[in-house]
């Protein structure tokens, strides 16, 4: 299957779990965020949130703004 | 003395708030934000940057400030709502500097998406803290709607040209039953110091600072500004006369 994490395109086997959509651009333990095609996701429901074909992933962190 | 800056129940010794946009590195925004004296620091949310080296959050944690999340880049109430909603999650914090902005060139609010994300955010459980214009009776819909304040901008984002519409923020400071905090067009101290004398509880401010020749030296600028307006505040100053009035008592 095909997800996009962070608007790039990525081969994903399937039932990947959030968990692993995140790694695959952070390691940060804290500061991170995660939404599933819009919906936010509690870090503690990353882990059993399994991924379908198309999913749109959005990881987000703090930077300089505002 | 003792006049703290409180907002939802919680005091800030510091009545100037910071954003972090604009500093040309970690290493002068920090020295900055020390000298300003802040408590409170707005940081934008994006994308992770697997590349990127040094945290923004690093850094205030280790200058013990709070971290304000804004919806910087958002154009409607949906897309704020969701970047509230990750800032919560990423940062621990539901506290939220409400941003809706109506396009690229001014970056002023747009008042119907401002206020529909900010009633669905307080109904959340939110604590938002708007970014709006300098408009007394949307002031008073957000207000109304159960914002924790209410932050008029003294002119566009970035534009340093001051407070446009002093007449507009002391109305809005007259019926305000939260903070007023001037946000966004502040370009020099005596701006920050004006907008203390209108009766703003407090000033939030990036530009001005990070921008800077010296942004250590403008944030210490700022910080005195900021002190020096609110002590006139409440000072009161004396009526503007037509004439003279004497200050030496009249010669014998």
């Amino acid at each position: 299957m095909e997800i996009t994490v962070n608007g790039e395109p990525r081969a994903a086997t399937a039932g990947l779990s959030l968990a692993q959509a995140v790694a695959l651009v952070t390691n940060a333990e804290t500061g991170v965020a995660a939404a599933v095609n819009g919906d936010v996701i509690r870090r503690a429901a990353w882990e059993a949130t399994q991924l379908s074909d198309g999913d749109q992933v959005e990881v987000l962190t703090a930077v300089q703004g505002g | 003395m003792d006049d703290p800056l409180v907002i939802a129940g919680e005091a800030f010794s510091s009545r100037l708030i910071m954003g972090t946009g604009g500093a040309p590195s970690l290493d002068v925004l920090g020295r900055a934000l020390a000298a300003s004296g802040t408590e409170l620091t707005t940081v934008a949310m994006r994308r992770v940057d697997p590349a990127a080296t040094g945290s923004v959050l690093d850094l205030l944690k280790d200058h013990g400030i709070r971290v304000l999340p804004n919806t910087a880049g958002c154009f409607t109430a949906v897309e704020a709502v969701r970047v509230a909603k990750l800032a919560r999650e990423a940062l621990g914090t539901a506290w939220v500097k409400l941003e809706v902005i109506a396009d690229e060139r001014t970056l002023l609010p747009d008042p119907l998406e401002l206020l529909t994300a900010a009633e669905q955010l307080v109904a959340d459980g939110f604590t938002v803290l708007p970014y709006t214009n300098d408009d007394p009776v949307l002031a008073r819909h957000l207000e109304q709607a159960g914002c924790a304040a209410v932050m008029p901008l003294g002119s566009p984002i970035g534009s340093g040209l001051g407070i446009r519409n002093q007449h507009n923020i002391e109305l809005i400071v007259e019926s305000a039953g939260v903070p007023v905090i001037l946000d966004a067009g502040i370009g020099t101290a005596s701006d920050a110091a004006i907008a203390m004398e209108l009766g703003c509880a407090g000033v939030l401010l990036a530009t001005s600072v990070t921008r800077a020749r010296s942004p250590e030296l403008m944030a210490e600028a700022m910080r005195l500004a900021v002190s020096a307006g609110r002590l006139a505040c409440l000072a009161g100053r004396v009526p503007r006369r037509k004439l003279a009035l004497a200050s030496s008592p009249p010669v014998e």
